[in-house]
């Protein structure tokens, strides 16, 4: 039967085909104002598909001048100095910029989805419908949180706690590590990370949560009537929904490759390929935030910041597909 | 007897292992779930007891002053904050809804199921993306404006609604369609008259939530809007807005004067999120 699964999507492909363009077909057929109204809503409808191709367009626009003087060295090279003595050229290369974007969204990642996963068990495993209805809203609470209120949240009281109490506890127990070297700094890679970590957290949590509880109930109650214990069964659950969990986590992913203002106000914003985390660095999206008011003089600097704007859009519009057909074909496979 | 007898001790004692097992993990995990809401509890209790005290009268309604002088208030970035969320709702709530109309209506083709990945992607894109875009297509013409701020929020704002729009459009029972077809009614009519009557309750839920969210965002403003201290007279003028203040006043080096300014903006910007996301809540109770 293997020639019909490819015969069908292309046959579909042109039938759908024909009943979009072929107006003339569709005018025997349907009222006036039917078609009228379907092709003004597919008008509207495709304008988010011209918001994306401009998106690229004006980017890439914008970027020219950086992609054509910098070329491929820009990915790789490690130094960046807009405003240049004497005759030579700025510099511009994006590596520590990257290199910041998936340290500190790895580590945000490492925290968060262990506790994720405790809160989405909680919640749709060992709690009842009141409390689940109550907590939920409060972990929806905390996605509602703008950025720039972590920012600050992070500035004020979150530094200055990790700075006199966690740090130097993380340097004495794990000071053979190079990733806890040196001198401890506030706003640093390890500050970014942990505020990331907090703001994803909701995100993971609640997809989560959902995946966990489109798992039938028949099969927890198959395994309890085996005699499994609770935790047994929500081992279970895990198990079955395996891919709807990867497909939270890359949401995560997403999430945190493109958030930029909490991250901009607590990482240090200091243009260094670091190796400690309690150094100050720089994320692909907070060098945009920072920098783009002041990049005004030579005209390859703010070419410079849309290049990187077009590494992170494609960047998270990579994780956001993947995701996205991850989560797809999970609910699919369950609502078969 | 015996060797049953040893039996049945040793699986007790296995499942007495178990459950001990069991217990831990899910005392673990609601230890995740408290360290979790640790962050939510600090975060609000600090913008209370930092952020109320600088809130009076002359506070949200005077101008802002220029940093590090006292006095003044943020009365011009409330001023920004409400025009440009409106205007943004003006631009995205149309689009978002009949976007959503055509993916739950007229769902049946190639052309729409595209579109709903584009858009369930586009939710997630960097709001400093949307940013670039609103400042290479409208601040690149007509300079720095409050319209340029509009139509990068509008960006963001529009793959949620479209999105939220279907998702309630699709819970209208079938009945009700095919009663109202059946009385003669073209199909037209009956998606805009019946079924989005239906449907307004959760359409408006969910147009609260997208102005939740793009309420907060500050990366998008700051290559729009730029920011001024004046109140807006035109939408074509450079502007400013209450996330913006934040991280404005956030790195100002004037600490006594500038950093209270800032959590009392903060304050006022959590209150009215929170505000909105009560009000969802309490329209969408009934559901659970």
């Amino acid at each position: 039967m293997k020639w019909r699964k490819i015969e069908y999507p292309l046959k579909t492909f042109f039938v759908k085909f024909n009943n979009i363009f072929n107006l003339k077909s569709l005018f025997k057929e349907k009222n006036k104002g039917d078609l009228t109204f379907e092709l003004v809503c597919a008008a509207i409808a495709s304008s988010i598909l011209i918001i994306l191709a401009l998106m690229f367009i004006m980017i890439i626009k914008e970027a020219w001048l950086s992609i054509t003087t910098y070329g491929i060295e820009f990915i790789f090279g490690t130094e960046w100095i807009p405003y240049s003595l004497g005759n030579e050229k700025p510099v511009f290369s994006a590596l520590p910029l990257i290199w910041g974007t998936l340290v500190t969204s790895t580590i945000a990642l490492l925290i968060s989805v262990p506790i994720s996963l405790g809160v989405a068990l909680a919640l749709s495993e060992f709690s009842g419908k009141r409390f689940n209805y109550v907590v939920s809203a409060l972990v929806e609470l905390l996605a509602a949180i703008p950025s720039v209120v972590y920012g600050l949240w992070g500035i004020f009281i979150l530094i200055p706690f990790l700075k006199s109490h966690v740090y130097p506890f993380l340097q004495q127990v794990f000071y053979f590590l190079p990733f806890f070297q040196g001198r401890i700094h506030g706003p640093s890679v390890m500050t970014g990370s942990i505020v990331l970590s907090i703001m994803i957290l909701p995100t993971i949590a609640a997809v989560m949560r959902d995946v966990f509880s489109s798992v039938p109930k028949s099969q927890r109650e198959a395994i309890i009537s085996l005699g499994a214990t609770r935790w047994e069964t929500a081992k279970l659950v895990i198990q079955y929904s395996k891919i709807g969990v990867i497909g939270a986590i890359m949401l995560g992913l997403g999430r945190a490759v493109g958030e930029t203002m909490a991250i901009t106000m607590v990482i240090g914003n200091s243009f260094n390929l670091f190796t400690s985390l309690f150094e100050p660095g720089y994320t692909l999206s907070s060098i945009i935030a920072n920098e783009f008011t002041e990049a005004s003089s030579p005209p390859e600097y703010l070419s410079a910041l849309m290049e990187i704007g077009l590494i992170l859009l494609i960047l998270a519009l990579v994780i956001n597909s993947i995701a996205q057909v991850v989560v797809r074909y999970y609910s699919k496979r369950v609502s078969r | 007897m015996l060797i049953a007898d040893s039996i049945k001790e040793r699986m007790n004692r296995e499942y007495k292992v178990r459950k001990l097992k069991s217990k831990v993990m899910i005392t673990c995990s609601f230890l995740a779930l408290i360290l979790a809401l640790i962050p939510l509890f600090s975060v609000l209790i600090e913008v209370i007891l930092r952020g109320a005290p600088v809130i009076s009268i002359s506070f949200l309604v005077k101008r802002i002053p220029p940093m590090g002088q006292p006095g003044g208030g943020i009365g011009p970035a409330i001023q920004g904050t409400l025009i440009i969320i409106a205007l943004t709702s003006l631009i995205g709530v149309p689009i978002g809804v009949f976007s959503g109309i055509y993916l739950a209506e007229y769902d049946d083709n190639w052309f729409a199921s595209m579109i709903r990945f584009i858009s369930d992607v586009m939710t997630n894109i960097p709001s400093i993306v949307a940013g670039i875009f609103g400042w290479a297509t409208i601040v690149l013409t007509i300079g720095w404006s409050v319209i340029a701020g509009a139509v990068a929020l509008a960006i963001l704002m529009i793959p949620v609604i479209t999105r939220t729009t279907e998702e309630i459009i699709r819970m209208v029972p079938d009945e009700i369609r095919e009663a109202a077809l059946a009385l003669g009614l073209p199909k037209w009519k009956v998606t805009l008259n019946i079924v989005l009557n239906n449907a307004k309750k959760g359409i408006a839920t969910g147009v609260l939530l997208a102005l939740a969210r793009i309420a907060g965002e500050t990366a998008p403003l700051l290559l729009t809007i730029l920011g001024s201290r004046f109140w807006i007279r035109s939408l074509t003028e450079p502007a400013t807005a209450l996330p913006l203040i934040i991280f404005n006043f956030s790195q100002s080096p004037y600490s006594s004067v500038d950093w209270p300014r800032a959590w009392g903006a903060t304050f006022v910007l959590i209150l009215m999120v929170l505000v909105i996301n009560i009000i969802v809540r309490y329209l969408t109770r009934e559901k659970y």
